[in-house]
């Protein structure tokens, strides 16, 4: 008899068992629930690493797991964001923009409203007017629709035309990248809709949460974030056990000889492809509301790279492993540039890591590279077949 | 007129001129014109300045017309005069010395001639610049006539032609007077005649011209107007929307204005009564029919003013006519122009063209000097190396170092192009032995382990040199444009790329096809196996491919370096743009490079032209159409054949 789905994985069990004690531990030490050992910045920075780790399985899946270099799902993290962000700001505006009008004498019209609220939000670039894009943002069901639809379709079409004229490999990762960059630089221009390089912000303000303190707003989203990323690991993992994921894993090795196998390798890669980048787009919904900002900036093709980086320290072809390497890599990141780590006194020459610090993560990913292909995750192997 | 002709002609005579007066006594044989002078009497003097051929002539002219001049109460000496500590300090006429210190204000009088005055002496003034020999003087007052064309130049200009010795201003005076002349000439036909010719001159100014004479506005009339008609317009249509040609006749024939939405919302709250306004409970007037109804009833009152409706605009459209009419108001200057205006745009649409195509060449050379090392290396190892943006920031950086100790810019140019391939050659061959030799079978991987190289390289760069973009200074021999005419001129340095592209292209080929190192070089990239089994070392071949792609990178960077900042993020601008080159052209080919980087370059360029206000779009477009494009060459437009295609 087959063994049951968990049985086969007990990893899943095990990484849910640290995901829940470590919400729980955070949610003890926090300011609104807890302790107050946890500052509420700090807080959401956990809550944004939690994301920031739903997209790296996601390229985990997609790289590690089907061996497609991604250098675009970053693009769908940002779509995501882009699209929870203008429900966010669409809906805060109308808030702000009906008081205001309330103030007048006579009840103002639906296109009265409807005007000040496009002022409000696209004076910055010159326009009075909702672009057609915008045509959904009133409603929160709608564009948490978006979230889902917009990555997945944009996968969808652009998979479906690189896998069919059989572009793998390098190739492929350029294209990614090429696709990355064409939407960050149409997000650039000042008449795409979404306010150019200025992006949108005032995100982190919850339309009908205002009397919620920030604190207890940021609780929720790491809620939020920790449910995802582990609802989104229990589906990788479903996704990729049992023949689905030999198939899977048989493409990333030989994929000619999967095909002369009879099996329709576009089919799994599109599949592969078009899940991981609705997840991707989930994370992003995720994310921004909890950084508050979202421009075009975070989705240029470096953020992209950065994130095969952290599946690859991380050590790839594991789940888990994505999750350790961008949790290590982005707080280590963070605590480096915020200023964190002391500077190293040479004698002649003092390092300061705000300076030296991508030089140093440059050099330990290349080291990573050669003598650690396995990564982070693969040192954990190593303990769990010595102790098995 | 033949006030300032003779003038012109006396001024000819400059050489033989006698001296036989200073300004002084001249300016005291008409006393008291010079020091109230009125249109009328002016001439004589001017005339008789001009005649005398004094070099300080043109100088007392500028002083009088700017209320400088003072005569001395006593004895109506005139002077120059100063302020002083003590009073006034008067100054010599002709030798421009002080002669006296401290003189009572009171004993001075400033001359101030009216502005009709004014106007003769500034006419004279321009006469006397654009005969100045001075040739700067001359140029700033063709400079000042051409700013603003006005009808009592041409006399004066066209005088000052025929004693024009420099050559270049002489055919500007003729330019200008050509324009002066169409535009204010005497006769229809001088107009015309004026106009026809400047349907070669594609400069600015010319055209300028063109759309001055064609100016044109718009009219509302009950019948056809008695001008000089362009167009007859029908309201609604696409040159004049309805609103356009009511708003002309509010403005014209003072028809009441069309109210705004905001204007309703305004006169109802001004007449909110006990809650309500126009019968109409103010609560309900959330609703733009509610509004509307509401206001009408107050307009029946007579409290605010009638709307304007539809049928009010169509009423009044079905009396009114509509017209473009010509500033201009005779119809054969206009046709003239009109028809040398298309002659012009057709020939500044060819020249752009051509000046289009110079660009993309330009970008394209650009390109294929960035790409065609990572091309080659690609080809040959079938590795991707994304620190190649960093050896070309690499290059620019070692021409900036270079120029800090050779301060001749053409030396230490000749000196950093060797030096920034030798820099970048050893970083690569360095690379290449340390890291990408290890990751041969595994090609994701060296494009991340590079990744890492290039973060790492930029970082330092950073470090190093700081944030701020640093200068890499070219020659002065390159400095300029070669302009063809008004509409065609390409940059110097653009043409020194386009040249480096050449001979890199030239060299490339030379090494690939006539030594031994090419040889062995496509041989590897053919079937490394075989090739080592020939005897070939293949290690070392690939280390030379990647030293010398890098190299070249290097090169690419100082190109690249002079014309636009050398900042640790450079490498990143072009990196992107390299690999499109490589995958569109096809890999492992100098040629499909070359290729690639034609048809990028052409490409940006051409959705560059049709939306110029917006590069962003442009690039935009291009990567999309890249896209598009591997779906119908998934191996680029030179694709290798048979079995050197591997799989």
């Amino acid at each position: 008899m087959r063994k049951s789905f968990i049985a086969q994985n007990p990893s899943v069990l095990w990484f849910l068992a640290c995901l829940g004690l470590f919400t729980v531990v955070v949610t003890l030490m926090a300011e609104a629930t807890g302790a107050g050992l946890i500052s509420t910045s700090f807080v959401k920075t956990l809550g944004k690493v939690l994301c920031l780790c739903l997209v790296a399985i996601a390229m985990d899946v997609v790289w590690g797991y089907c061996g497609i270099l991604s250098l675009g799902h970053f693009a769908f993290f940002g779509i995501g964001g882009y699209a929870v962000g203008m429900w966010l700001m669409y809906a805060r505006t109308e808030a702000i923009v009906v008081s205001n009008l309330a103030e007048r004498t006579i009840p103002a019209t639906p296109t009265e409203v409807n005007d000040a609220i496009a002022t409000q939000i696209f004076g910055v670039v010159g326009s009075s007017e909702f672009p057609l894009i915008w045509a959904f943002s009133h409603s929160l069901v709608l564009q948490l629709l978006l979230v889902v639809l917009v990555p997945g379709l944009l996968a969808l079409i652009f998979g479906w035309l690189a896998f069919r004229s059989r572009v793998t490999g390098v190739y492929l990762s350029i294209l990614t990248q090429a696709m990355t960059l064409a939407l960050a630089l149409y997000l650039f221009q000042n008449d795409s809709g979404l306010r150019g390089n200025n992006g949108l912000s005032g995100l982190q303000n919850i339309p009908g949460f205002e009397a919620v303190p920030q604190s207890v707003v940021s609780m929720g989203f790491f809620w939020a974030s920790a449910i995802a990323l582990g609802l989104g690991y229990v589906l990788f993992a479903r996704v990729l056990s049992g023949k689905m994921g030999s198939v899977i894993r048989a493409i990333r090795d030989d994929e000619t000889r999967v095909r002369f196998l009879g099996y329709h390798v576009e089919s799994y890669k599109l599949f592969i492809f078009t899940l991981t980048a609705v997840v991707a787009g989930i994370a992003g919904a995720l994310y921004y509301p909890q950084a508050g900002i979202i421009n075009p900036a975070e989705i240029a093709p470096i953020a992209s790279i950065y994130l095969a980086v952290w599946v690859a320290i991380g050590g790839r072809g594991r789940l888990y492993g994505a999750v350790i390497g961008t949790a290590f890599v982005s707080l280590l990141s963070s605590w480096f540039t915020g200023g964190g780590a002391p500077a190293v006194n040479l004698g002649f020459y003092t390092i300061q890591w705000t300076e030296w610090w991508l030089v140093l993560l440059g050099t330990s990913f290349v080291a990573v590279t050669l003598f650690f292909p396995a990564g982070i995750g693969g040192l954990f192997d190593k303990f769990a077949r010595k102790s098995s | 007129m033949i006030r300032t002709l003779t003038l012109a002609l006396a001024l000819l005579c400059l050489p033989v001129a006698l001296y036989a007066q200073d300004l002084q006594s001249l300016l005291q044989t008409h006393q008291k014109i010079v020091e109230k002078p009125s249109r009328k009497t002016v001439g004589p003097v001017i005339e008789a300045l001009g005649a005398s051929g004094l070099p300080e002539v043109p100088v007392f002219l500028e002083r009088w017309q700017d209320k400088a001049l003072y005569v001395r109460k006593d004895d109506g000496v005139f002077f120059y005069a100063a302020k002083s500590a003590e009073g006034r300090d008067l100054i010599d006429i002709s030798t421009g010395e002080i002669v006296a210190t401290g003189v009572d204000a009171g004993t001075l009088k400033q001359i101030k001639p009216n502005g009709g005055v004014r106007k003769v002496i500034g006419e004279a003034l321009v006469q006397f610049l654009l005969s100045d020999p001075d040739i700067e003087r001359r140029r700033n007052a063709v400079d000042a006539i051409a700013r603003n064309l006005s009808p009592n130049q041409i006399a004066p200009l066209v005088a000052s032609i025929e004693g024009e010795p420099d050559a270049a201003l002489l055919q500007r005076k003729r330019r200008l007077a050509g324009y002066l002349t169409a535009r204010f000439g005497d006769t229809t036909e001088a107009r015309v005649d004026a106009i026809e010719f400047l349907s070669d001159d594609l400069s600015v100014d010319g055209r300028a011209v063109m759309s001055q004479i064609l100016e044109t506005r718009f009219v509302a009339a009950d019948a056809v107007p008695d001008a000089n008609v362009s167009e007859v317009l029908e309201p609604g249509s696409e040159a004049l929307s309805r609103d356009a040609a009511y708003a002309i006749l509010v403005e014209e024939h003072g028809f009441p204005p069309r109210l705004t939405d905001n204007d309703v919302r305004l006169a109802l709250e001004a007449h909110v009564d006990g809650g309500k306004a126009g019968g109409v409970p103010v609560a309900q007037l959330g609703d733009m029919q509610n509004r509307a109804v509401a206001y009408d009833t107050l307009a029946a009152q007579g409290l605010v003013q009638k709307r304007v409706s539809e049928g009010d605009l169509d009423r009044a459209f079905a009396e009114w006519g509509f017209y473009q009419v010509y500033l201009e108001n005779d119809a054969a200057v206009t046709a003239a122009a009109l028809e040398t205006q298309k002659a012009i745009q057709t020939k500044v649409a060819m020249n752009q063209a051509v000046d289009l195509g110079m660009d993309a060449i330009s970008l394209a050379s650009i390109y294929f000097l960035a790409a065609v090392g990572l091309a080659i290396t690609f080809g040959v190892m079938g590795v991707i190396n994304m620190a190649h943006g960093e050896f070309i920031m690499m290059g620019a950086y070692t021409g900036y170092v270079v120029q800090q100790f050779i301060t001749n810019y053409t030396l230490s140019l000749v000196v950093a192009l060797p030096l920034a391939f030798a820099v970048t050659f050893a970083a690569g061959v360095a690379m290449e032995r340390l890291v990408i030799r290890w990751l041969y079978n595994r090609p994701l991987e060296t494009l991340l382990a590079t990744f890492g190289i290039s973060v790492a390289l930029q970082q330092l760069a950073k470090n190093i040199f700081g944030t701020q973009a640093r200068p890499l200074t070219s020659p002065g021999w390159l400095d300029g444009a070669w302009v063809i005419n008004d509409v065609v001129q390409i940059s110097y340095i653009r043409i020194a790329i386009f040249v480096l592209a050449l001979m890199f292209l030239g060299l490339l080929l030379f090494i690939l096809k006539k030594t031994r190192l090419g040889l062995e070089v496509r041989a590897v990239t053919q079937n490394p196996r075989m090739a080592a089994s020939m005897g070939i070392n293949p290690d070392k071949i690939k280390m030379m491919t990647f030293g010398l792609g890098s190299g070249i990178a290097g090169i690419a960077g100082v190109a690249i370096g002079l014309f636009a900042k050398v900042t640790s993020e450079m490498g990143s601008d072009y990196i992107v743009q390299s690999f499109m080159t490589v995958v569109v052209g096809g890999v492992g080919n100098v040629w499909g490079t070359l290729a690639g980087a034609a048809m990028i370059g052409f490409f940006q360029k051409g959705v560059e032209w049709l939306n110029p206000t917006n590069t962003l779009a442009a690039q935009t477009y291009m990567i999309l159409f890249i896209i598009l494009f591997i779906q119908f060459r998934p191996k680029g437009i030179i694709a290798l054949k048979g079995r050197a295609a591997g799989d």
